[in-house]
């Protein structure tokens, strides 16, 4: 057994942890404020290889692991999860359908401008009546004259709706209890999307409302056989929960990180308040249970990584680092007293960037039904 | 060209512990490449970019974790790695260190060498001197622009007045301002290439240095005692509430300093 990361990995986590707190961190309170998309950070991690991690050298990608993607997108939600949120909903959602499900020339068109950054790619899945109930898609997907006609909406895509934007694959009705996907490129006539919707968190990613009428795309543009949408999208979902469990750690470890430094600084009955066993108290189950999470969600990549069945790790991993987030910006927060309700500390923001990491990529009712269907309960 | 970069290894993080045994610093912790050498292996790359055929080999004196320092110059783009790790040599002061590092790159023979202003640990800003003046080489120290041609460079040296153009022939060792540049971070595919490229370790025994001209043996410098400068009470400390620069002028004008 070994616990040791690669040296490649500690030199990928100084180097993402690095440029988070030298490039992110100074503008990531602004961003967050003026609900103002990345594109300048965006371009920069494209150019260091971070939009495209576990995307195979061949289409353009970094050729890493996903113990890789983890670290980064951990290291990246300690300092700001919005910019996290773009890199792993462009990889894991964006990217990743067509990387495991496209043909060659899918392939060929999309991934070397998605996974060199250049180009972001979305995932619409959820619908105003339907999300992990993807039975009840009601978005269709038509074949007429060799071209698929789409109708129907999706809603909060992430990615779907910056300038930068490529496409969106889309769960559709293909036939009666048949879903599939499909690739529909922006600026595809009938495809509109909504203003940025606004948000309790994530404020500075682009999050929008889809709606599809007669918009109409090449019969290629369907994601491997018709009808296979469904099980396509289960695979997607099962390593987004890495990423997303990623940011459950790498949020942890930034509130625990800020409520460290401002319990040093804070003095209160004549000495610093991490003093006090009430905080360290605090303190020292936060650092341990990010430790607990960390090690599930390393784990998860890890299984992932060599092959093996990694659903039920992935989905253990996301059901509690989403929890754990929770109780340690909740702490956190408590930690920093007034200066935490103010909107100038970036606990505040870490507070409200929480929250959706137990409900995106399946509510953390979802990951116990997960479990469970694999606990064969 | 051959560029060759000298990069140290300190300790990571801003607080240096002193070990009150050996009275050296505390380097059991994580440790990173020094950030004043990242410029200058960032001016080392640039060069190379300019020049087209150049090729840049990064030195390093130190235990075998300071490998880890080299391979972070490695991912930014060096294309070769030499380390000089022997325990005799723990406890050098710096000149028992330049003549190490002498060694090293004596044996390279490289065209220009480049060092960082300073490391962070120790603060010294001395080696490059001691270094040029062993290997009988020009030095410009604090350069700010440095380009290379026609077998010799020419830079632009940073003083209190102004500047210094200077001109040398190669070869020479230039020490570079941390204004020289703005250093890189390695690509994702950078540091998964580090590995791959050629990393030698060697001994003092490889480079002909005699164990008894390095270490404590080799070190002119004895340290007596240490300790913390003593705590100021008079300081004031001033929150930035959108008023600190009024508040910091009255502070000076009430001492007569403005």
């Amino acid at each position: 057994m070994n616990f040791d990361l690669t040296e490649e990995h500690e030199l990928l986590r100084s180097t993402v942890r690095e440029f988070a707190e030298s490039r992110v961190a100074p503008v990531a309170a602004e961003l967050d404020r003026e609900s103002r998309f990345p594109y300048e950070l965006v371009a920069e991690m494209a150019g260091l290889g971070l939009m495209g991690i576990p995307i195979a050298e061949e289409h353009g990608g970094a050729g890493a692991d996903t113990v890789a993607y983890a670290i980064a997108i951990e290291e990246l939600t300690r300092i700001d999860s919005s910019v996290a949120i773009t890199v792993a909903a462009h990889t894991s959602l964006g990217t990743m359908p067509i990387l495991l499900f496209g043909n060659d020339e899918q392939k060929r068109d999309w991934l070397p401008q998605l996974a060199a950054g250049q180009r972001l790619a979305a995932f619409g899945l959820t619908e105003p009546g339907a999300g992990s109930d993807a039975g009840a898609t009601r978005t269709t997907a038509s074949l007429r004259d060799g071209q698929w006609v789409v109708d129907g909406s999706k809603i909060f895509i992430t990615n779907a709706g910056t300038d930068i934007s490529a496409c969106v694959t889309i769960t559709a009705k293909t036939g009666d209890d048949e879903i599939s996907n499909v690739i529909v490129p922006n600026g595809t006539p009938g495809y509109t999307i909504s203003q940025p919707m606004h948000k309790l968190g994530w404020r500075a990613s682009d999050t929008r409302e889809l709606s599809f009428e007669g918009a109409a795309v090449p019969e290629g543009n369907l994601l491997g056989p018709r009808g296979a949408g469904f099980r396509q999208f289960m695979e997607i979902l099962d390593g987004g929960r890495i990423s997303v469990a990623a940011m459950g750690v790498g949020l942890a470890q930034g509130a625990y990180d800020l409520a460290v430094a401002h319990a040093r600084e804070r003095r209160q009955f004549g000495q610093p308040i991490a003093k006090f066993q009430a905080v360290q108290f605090q303190l020292a189950d936060m650092a341990t249970e990010i430790e607990a999470g960390r090690a599930l969600v390393y784990r998860a990549a890890w299984l992932k990584d060599r092959g093996r069945p990694f659903a039920l790790a992935a989905a253990q991993a996301k059901l509690y680092t989403g929890e754990l987030s929770n109780r340690a910006v909740n702490a956190a927060l408590q930690i920093h007293g007034g200066y935490g309700f103010m909107e100038e500390s970036p606990i505040a923001r870490f507070y409200r960037d929480q929250k959706v990491l137990e409900i995106g990529e399946g509510t953390n009712e979802v990951q116990r039904m997960v479990i469970a269907r694999h606990l064969g309960l | 060209m051959k560029i060759a970069v000298c990069v140290k290894q300190v300790p990571e993080g801003t607080s240096l512990k002193l070990d009150p045994g050996t009275k050296r610093l505390d380097r059991s912790g994580e440790g990173a490449l020094n950030h004043f050498d990242a410029n200058a292996v960032e001016e080392a790359l640039r060069l190379k970019e300019s020049a087209g055929d150049a090729e840049v080999v990064v030195v390093s004196v130190g235990p075998a974790g300071a490998a880890d320092a080299l391979r972070k110059a490695l991912a930014m783009g060096a294309d070769r790695a030499l380390l000089v790790s022997d325990d005799a040599v723990a406890g050098s002061d710096l000149v028992a260190t330049s003549r190490v590092l002498a060694a090293a790159l004596e044996r390279e023979g490289a065209d220009l060498v480049l060092f960082g202003q300073q490391a962070s640990d120790s603060d010294g800003a001395v080696l490059w001197a001691a270094v040029a003046d062993r290997l009988r080489r020009p030095l410009v120290s604090q350069a700010a622009e440095l380009s290379v041609a026609d077998g010799s460079l020419r830079a632009k040296r940073q003083t209190e007045f102004g500047y210094d153009v200077i001109q040398a022939a190669l070869p020479a060792i230039v020490a570079v301002s941390d204004a020289i540049n703005e250093p890189r971070y390695p690509s994702l595919k950078g540091i998964m290439g580090a590995k791959k490229k050629p990393q030698e370790t060697l001994t003092l025994g490889d480079l002909g240095v005699d164990v008894g001209q390095v270490g404590e043996a080799g070190s002119k410098t004895e340290v007596y005692e240490f300790s913390l400068p003593p705590s100021r009470g008079d300081s004031r400390k001033i929150e930035d509430d959108g008023k600190a620069a009024e508040q910091i002028v009255e502070f000076l004008a009430e001492k007569r300093l403005v």
